[in-house]
């Protein structure tokens, strides 16, 4: 079966005044009906990432190397009308501010049906059916009344009901969802989380995740793939991310969750910040905030190594044993 | 001399029996005008009838969804919004008898969540750092406020001369925190100040904040949606629901047994950070209510899964548990005489 992902060395900088090294080598891989969380703190390349899987970057000021397939398909040399099928159409996109999102000016229904006609090629009755159905699904209650609502007429989690509606409503093989709980109350966001995970399984698509919240990623996700400074430095099933986290930073990061840390108690800081990723990294872009980092960590890039099936980081301290802290 | 000697807080009055803080009954309702002429058509009920009070070095978490006032709350106890009802009590001096706002604002301070949209653009800042001092008349503010950057972990003679665009969002927050010292306040507001930064720099700012309250012997009010952290941070957990307080109690209280149910929906909200036992049903169905109408009764009872007649109708009182009176609940579960069927039992599973 062809691999729904294929990202092999994608590198994506931004020109401008100055440039940022935004993706730096990121090769990424996934199965049909899979879903992958991208965890990774601002700055680190998640939403860039995404935004080229759409093809969403602005043509001038980005250069993108590399190659990406989906479903077989090099969609770096799409263009035009095949474009236009490939958005939206295999690939759709829910983002994190539905209210941005949507059109203000035109009911809820009318946008999705729109999308439906375009792609399916159905007659406006037909497609205005299927909006109705995909407001069922998920679970907008009196979904007949609201398909003729406009969308600052509903609440915020609604909202996002109708933006996943609206990106499903095509039936992709892929779903990218940018932070898409993130404006949301834990109340709402957790509805939201639990609609996805029943969605996915539903309509088998795989679902890119894209979240800074470790604990979002472990209920929404079978694998999680962290990013720092535009680059995966871990990789594994959600399972061995939480459980057994060989990179520094992804264990710093499970720590300052504060999820079983006691009141008061000093927190181990991961110290500084990100790295600004105006030149390409040489070393390890982790290397000066790292608490075990070595003389070898700042000379070369760290080796991607791969300790288990599917499984991979980059981190010399890695391929030791973890006694040796 | 250390930044400890130049921090001069107002006197203690009281002493520490004495609570730093005392609102009661505040209320703030905000009105909805439209059509042509401009008239209210509307008020949205943002803060009803709160009442609570903030021990000397203590801290209070206060949590809730969006638009249930816990910022309106805020904004209240330092009078950037001006109450409609209530009395703020600062150590023993009533807000507006006694004590002046500008007297107030020396003594509670604010940090917000946007640490962008809370610094002028165009003052340095160090300038910002200093521009508080300088209002409140405190004695050579340039050095207090090179002293506090330096405290919080910003070194004065590379950042002092330079502006808001060309921080990092967390040495911002730090720019804001060294701003709320510098007026050597006694009570720090903190409305959701680390919500907006990465988790790596959270945990560097929460233990800053530690530090801080240690030192300078800080009360905090704490804001935050964040349960985690304001279970961190905080001595006792405040809970609101669409303007009013339904819960509150120390926090070893509260993580052990939520008596409202809503607080015990918000707790079984949060992801489970466990794979192998992921949330299977989500807590509560639908948003919060509208503010503008909020429900009769108990503001609760339409997404409770306990609500009987009683609920509508009712108000529940705040009352202390039976087994622990610091943990009050209003919630007519818990008290015996509401008439609600299963009144006096708590909440069941």
């Amino acid at each position: 079966m062809t691999k729904l992902l294929e990202m092999k060395n994608l590198n994506v900088r931004f020109k401008g005044k100055r440039t940022v090294h935004a993706i730096n080598d990121v090769s990424l891989s996934m199965d049909q009906g899979e879903t992958l969380a991208l965890l990774g703190e601002s700055g680190s390349g998640k939403s860039v990432t995404l935004k080229t899987l759409l093809g969403l970057l602005p043509p001038k000021r980005s250069q993108i190397d590399g190659s990406i397939h989906v479903n077989g398909v090099d969609i770096m040399s799409l263009r035009g009308r095949a474009l236009q099928r490939y958005r939206g159409g295999e690939v759709s996109m829910v983002f994190q501010e539905p209210a941005l999102a949507l059109d203000p000016v035109y009911t809820i229904g009318h946008q999705i049906a729109e999308s439906v006609m375009r792609h399916k090629g159905v007659d406006k009755a037909n497609a205005m059916s299927t909006a109705l159905d995909m407001l069922d699904r998920v679970r907008i209650p009196s979904a007949n009344r609201r398909l003729h609502n406009y969308p600052h007429e509903l609440s915020g989690g609604m909202r996002q009901r109708v933006m996943i509606a609206l990106a499903l409503a095509c039936r992709p093989r892929l779903l990218l969802a940018d932070e898409p709980t993130t404006a949301l109350d834990a109340t709402v966001q957790i509805q939201i989380l639990l609609l996805l995970r029943e969605l996915q399984k539903e309509f088998g698509m795989g679902v890119i995740f894209v979240t800074h919240d470790i604990g979002v990623a472990v209920e929404i996700s079978e694998r999680v793939a962290v990013m720092y400074a535009g680059q995966i430095i871990e990789e594994g099933t959600t399972h061995e991310i939480i459980r057994d986290a060989r990179h520094p930073y992804t264990q710093g990061l499970l720590a300052a969750n504060l999820h079983d840390v006691a009141r008061g108690e000093r927190l181990s800081a991961i110290p500084g910040a990100p790295p600004a990723l105006e030149a390409r990294p040489d070393s390890c872009p982790f290397a000066p905030r790292c608490p075990v980092a070595m003389p070898e960590c700042r000379a070369d890039l760290p080796p991607m190594l791969a300790p288990g099936d599917r499984r991979r980081v980059a981190c010399l301290r890695a391929a030791q044993p973890i006694a040796a802290e | 001399m250390s930044v400890t000697d130049t921090y001069q807080p107002t006197p203690d009055t009281g002493g520490p029996a004495q609570p730093l803080i005392r609102v009661t009954g505040l209320q703030k309702y905000f009105p909805v005008r439209g059509g042509i002429l401009g008239r209210t058509q509307a008020k949205v009920q943002a803060v009803d009838g709160v009442s609570f009070e903030v021990k000397k070095g203590e801290t209070l978490g206060i949590v809730g969804e969006s638009g249930c006032g816990k910022s309106t709350t805020a904004k209240l106890l330092i009078g950037l919004v001006e109450k409609d009802k209530g009395e703020i009590v600062f150590d023993g001096h009533a807000l507006g008898e006694r004590l002046s706002l500008k007297e107030l604002r020396r003594g509670v301070q604010m940090v917000f969540q946007d640490s962008y949209a809370t610094l002028n653009p165009r003052l340095t800042i160090l300038d910002s750092v200093a521009f508080g001092a300088k209002v409140q008349g405190l004695d050579n503010p340039e050095e207090l406020a090179r002293k506090m950057m330096d405290r919080v972990g910003l070194d004065p003679d590379r950042f002092a001369h330079r502006y808001p665009h060309e921080l990092s969002g967390g040495q911002r927050q730090r720019v804001n925190i060294a701003r709320a010292l510098a007026m050597s306040p006694r009570l720090v507001v903190l409305d959701e100040a680390v919500s907006a930064l990465d988790k790596s720099v959270e945990a560097q700012v929460l233990n800053l904040l530690n530090d801080l309250r240690a030192e300078f012997g800080l009360t905090y009010v704490f804001i935050s949606h964040d349960l985690n952290v304001v279970r961190y941070i905080s001595d006792r957990i405040l809970v609101m629901y669409l303007g009013e307080v339904v819960e509150v109690a120390p926090v070893d209280s509260i993580w052990q047994e939520q008596a409202h149910p809503y607080t015990r929906s918000l707790f079984s909200a949060m992801p489970s950070m466990d794979p192998d036992n992921r949330t299977k049903e989500p807590p509560l169905a639908g948003d919060p209510p509208n503010p503008i109408n909020p429900p009769s009764g108990c503001r609760f009872h339409t997404r409770c899964r306990f609500a009987s007649a009683v609920c509508k109708e009712a108000v529940p009182k705040l009352a202390g548990l039976a087994r622990n009176g610091d943990h009050m609940v209003a919630c007519h579960l818990h008290d015996a005489q509401s008439g609600h069927p299963k009144a006096g039992q708590g909440v069941p599973e």
